[in-house]
């Protein structure tokens, strides 16, 4: 087989993804995009948001730039850098920039991770503005009428230096996401991995009881992402208890009395 | 070496009379001492030395377990010796001399105690599983107490110390699992939502309907729970299989068929007992249901049902407002009173599940807070359903803002009735002479300093104005700063003189450096400082000035530092009463308040250490930090009103500090006392401590201790 590799602002998702709509997400993000409004998408991890995002990007057939932000991540990571070669230096254009020229969707995930003075180069961007100043090249990028810029972010932190700020926030339209309800939860499970309706139903049963424990003991509760990842298990063959304790349990905590508990709860459900 | 022969009766002897001071107490023990005598030399010190530990506790102790553990020493093993020790000092510790010399003498029933603890299960031990369990299942968050019996108020499970009926501890956890979910679901499931309390006076036979509907009810949870936690309801079979439980005589079996259902709720299993009160028999109770205790039950759920419905209403206000607020302009239709929130169910097939009403409000549905949701569920879940007039918002006579506000008790109001433990820390303190840990001995409480706003602060300000001066320009100089690193492989510029040079050794033919960019790389001064301040007695008149001017300028720099740092003053009067005295937490700002805290401070009692530094580390483990320190400001050796006085005192506080060591904090220690080169080695470890000869040169020393030590 030949790989073949792309540049990121062709990359295009040619399947449709599947995903789930719990309100009118979908609707809102649709309408944002026509008005080149940017996008904040808020939640716990693992319910979904970068799935959103795929799924966006498909329904609007525009290439989708995702940036995982970390805590090193600077501002010329996303808009770009002079690199030497030969006897020159040239400019390459970061990831941000790219999506501005090309007109695509560019998803900064996890946004706060990013070091501080990252969030003011996105700022013209998000006003109407809609430029990217490039300081290092004396140039103003205006965007790409296609180009979106979106966001997201996860208010679970109780961290105060990972809070975004005000002049950040108050840029976007914001679109908030939970974990769904049980049975659409369930639903999402058994279409991701194939196990049946009630094993499904049951995962998420036991998913609700680790999110009733959320500030009991626990940072967060199992995010879809995790019920998937078990149901995964399952479905090559796992027994349900290991594959609940391997895929789950351990990844919610360290703490042994903590995961005798969970474990507890999971022999209980199924 | 030659085999070092056994002490004689009366070496024994000597040794005894000192351990248990009989020149003062009297006690007998040349009976003893002869029975020891025969022993070998290995197994007489071993004695020796645990009638030593128990004896420091209290004399009486220490001789009766001598007189007892010669009895028993060939038929229980060292492990176990030590057990009963530790188990009856802990007893005089909690409850006196007499049940410890109860403990002393049933050394059998310790023993069956044991053995019995072996296989059983231990709620101590278990607890903290039990607890995390129940909190995982739905509903109100239940508390777990330990009782005699287990049974549940609807707001705590009580649950038995020990359960052992099962052959191992496996076994008897998992019994213990199942009493947790019997009663979780007594709760969940509506057992109370009859007033049962009422129906039992009622009734002709008031004793044979309780027990007829227990039994009853136990087959509807039952159900309930195998519908709910399969899994643990195959544990509770195979329970029952292991304990030959009698099986259900037809009748009963028609009636489990009966409250076997979706929709069965206690009002079916009210219905049956009454309609066979005097047909049918109790089958004999299962092993994991416990009590029923309808009065009990009934004064606390009436208490919770009126507070909460107090409590909703007044949320349901807060919530009201805000969102008017949000809308601006009053609508004329927004008079108070009105009936404005409604609930929506929004998924009617399994309301018994979870809750799942849409909270509407003018016909707009809104996300009520977590807390809120919690309360409607609670509220569901002792009524049935959510009574229309718990959804009117209080009006204004009913507003009352301090629900909002966390509810703590006021210390000073705790400390007006005698010995309160409420709501109070508990810590351990050292005993060096049992070598163990007295448990829970220390009754902590935090207190804020009352601020005095006077002319102190600008006072020390204008006195050392210029150190201060100096001092800001040193710790400014500290400040983490971003630095440049040049000829780095990659980076976000390109180093141009390294680039220049590069392009001239290619020219004349060498090798091309590959390091031709420039980083930006910040260092982060990643430190959090509790100070924990002596507030004794003895601290009175100038060294308590000294000490705030010392914090003042530690102020000062700290906050061109940037570090973040807590100040806590500690003092205390006996174990009882020991106080940590906020004076700056980690998140408050060097403010106004602040200052007129550090002006206040002002001596109170005596020195005891180890609690403030135990409190203190807890402080600073919650702390994120990747160097956390703890520096202690003192004017002598620890020492308090009852036994913290010389080596014990000493041995707590080094005890105290390994355990901070131990969690990674750094102690140091500031004093003044010229005489601590002797015990503050011990304590803080040789290059731990500065001891400052001149009082007035604290307030500049501290700044610069600091300075040093972080750099």
């Amino acid at each position: 087989m030949q790989v073949q590799a792309k540049k990121t602002e062709e990359f295009y998702i040619k399947e449709e993804p599947f995903y789930q709509p719990v309100a009118d997400e979908i609707k809102i993000f649709e309408a944002a995009y026509q008005q080149n409004l940017p996008i904040l998408l808020k939640g716990p991890t693992g319910c979904g948001k970068t799935r959103f995002m795929e799924y966006m990007a498909w329904y609007l057939k525009k290439p989708l730039i995702t940036v995982s932000c970390h805590d090193d991540l600077t501002a010329s990571d996303l808009v770009g850098r002079y690199l030497i070669q030969g006897g020159n230096t040239i400019w390459v254009d970061g990831p941000l920039a790219r999506a501005v020229r090309a007109g695509a969707i560019c998803y900064l995930d996890e946004i706060v991770e990013a070091r501080k003075d990252t969030m003011v180069v996105i700022h013209p961007l998000a006003d109407d503005r809609r430029v990217l100043p490039m300081e290092k090249l004396g140039e103003i990028i205006e965007a790409n009428d296609d180009f979106c810029l979106s966001i997201s972010y996860n208010p679970g932190y109780q961290s105060v230096l990972k809070d975004l700020k005000q002049s950040t926030r108050q840029r976007f339209i914001a679109l908030q996401f939970d974990y769904p309800a049980a049975e659409i939860e369930a639903t999402i499970i058994a279409t991701e991995t194939g196990i049946d309706e009630a094993t499904a139903t049951n995962l998420v049963k036991f998913a609700n009881m680790t999110r009733n424990l959320k500030g009991s003991g626990l940072e967060e509760g199992a995010s879809t992402r995790l019920l998937v990842h078990a149901a995964k298990l399952m479905h090559s063959g796992i027994e349900s208890t290991m594959a609940v304790h391997s895929a789950i349990s351990q990844a919610l905590t360290d703490d042994s009395d903590m995961l005798a508990a969970v474990n507890e709860l999971c022999s209980s459900v199924f | 070496m030659k085999n070092k022969r056994s002490l004689s009766a009366k070496e024994i002897q000597k040794r005894l009379d000192i351990y248990l001071d009989v020149e003062f107490t009297f006690y007998h023990n040349e009976k003893q001492a002869e029975i020891l005598a025969a022993l070998p030399l290995t197994q007489q010190q071993y004695i020796l030395a645990w009638v030593q530990r128990t004896a420091s506790t209290h004399h009486e102790l220490g001789y009766q377990f001598m007189a007892h553990i010669i009895d028993i020493l060939n038929d229980i093993d060292a492990q176990t010796i030590e057990a009963w020790a530790l188990h009856a000092m802990d007893t005089y510790d909690v409850k006196g001399l007499y049940p410890a010399l109860e403990v002393i003498r049933n050394v059998n029933n310790f023993l069956q105690l044991s053995h019995e603890k072996e296989a059983g299960a231990v709620l101590e031990d278990e607890a903290a599983i039990l607890l995390h369990f129940v909190h995982g299942l739905s509903g109100r968050k239940l508390k777990l107490e330990q009782a005699e019996q287990a049974y549940t108020d609807t707001e705590t499970i009580f649950l038995p110390a020990l359960v052992a009926p099962l052959e191992n501890k496996k076994q008897n956890f998992k019994l213990y699992k199942v009493m947790v979910a019997y009663l979780w679901a007594q709760a969940r499931f509506g057992t109370y939502q009859i007033d049962l309390q009422q129906q039992v006076e009622k009734s002709e036979n008031p004793e044979k309907f309780i027990r007829l509907f227990h039994a009853a009810e136990t087959l509807r949870l039952e159900h309930c729970l195998a519908r709910e936690l399969p899994g643990l309801y195959r544990q509770l079979e195979e329970i029952k299989s292991q304990l030959d439980v009698t099986l259900l005589d037809k009748q009963w079996q028609t009636i489990r068929q009966q409250l076997s259902n979706e929709t069965s709720t206690v009002k079916d299993t009210l219905d049956i007992v009454n309609k066979y009160l005097h047909q049918l028999e109790p089958f004999e109770p299962y092993c994991y249901q416990g009590l029923l205790q309808p009065e009990l039950t009934a004064r606390v759920m009436q208490a919770r049902i009126e507070d909460e419905k107090k409590q909703l209403k007044n949320i349901l206000r807060k919530l009201q407002d805000d969102f008017d607020e949000g809308k601006e302009l009053k609508s004329p239709q927004s008079l108070p009173g009105k009936e404005r929130f409604d609930l929506k169910d929004i998924n009617e097939q399994n309301s018994q599940q979870d809750f799942t009403m849409e909270l509407m409000l003018d016909d707009q549905p809104i996300t009520p807070p977590d807390n809120v949701k919690n309360l409607m569920s609670s509220i569901l879940q002792d009524l049935g359903e959510i009574p229309e007039e718990y959804l009117v918002a209080a009006g204004d006579g009913e507003y009352d803002p301090s629900f909002f506000e966390e509810k703590e008790d006021d210390p000073d109001e705790v400390w007006k009735g005698t010995y309160h433990e409420e709501g109070a820390f508990l810590y351990n303190e050292w005993d060096f002479k049992r070598q163990n840990y007295r448990k829970n001995w220390c009754a902590v409480r935090e207190k804020m300093v009352k601020p005095i706003y006077d002319d102190f602060v600008s006072k020390t300000m204008s006195k050392h104005g210029r150190l201060i001066r100096h001092l800001r320009k040193t710790f400014e100089a500290m400040r983490d700063e971003n630095k440049l690193l040049k000829r780095q492989t990659n980076g976000d510029e390109v180093d141009i003189d390294a680039y220049v040079e590069a392009l001239a050794d290619a020219q004349d033919g060498s090798e091309m450096s590959e390091r031709l960019y420039m980083q930006m790389q910040r260092h982060e001064r990643n430190i959090a400082v509790c100070f924990m301040v002596d507030m004794s007695g003895s601290t009175k008149g100038w060294i308590n000035d000294a000490e705030r001017e010392a914090l003042i300028l530690l102020c000062e720099s700290l906050e061109s530092l940037g570090d973040r740092y807590a100040i806590y003053g500690f003092s205390g009067m006996a174990r009882k009463r020991c106080e940590i005295y906020t004076i700056k937490e980690f998140n408050d700002n060097y403010d106004d308040e602040v200052k007129a805290r550090i002006s206040g401070i002002e001596p109170k009692d005596y020195t005891r250490m180890g609690f403030a530094i135990r409190h203190l580390n807890k402080k600073l483990l919650d702390v994120d930090a990747k160097t956390r320190i703890l520096i202690t400001i003192s004017d002598g050796k620890p020492d308090d009103y009852d036994s913290y006085r010389g080596e014990y005192g000493i041995e707590d506080t080094r005890r105290a500090l390994i355990e901070t060591r131990r969690e990674g904090i750094h102690p140091y220690c500031i004093t003044i006392d010229s005489e601590a080169k002797e015990y503050l080695p011990h304590m803080y470890g040789a290059a731990a401590y500065t001891v400052i000869d001149e009082v007035r040169e604290l307030p500049l020393k501290v700044s610069d201790i600091y300075r040093r030590l972080t750099t």
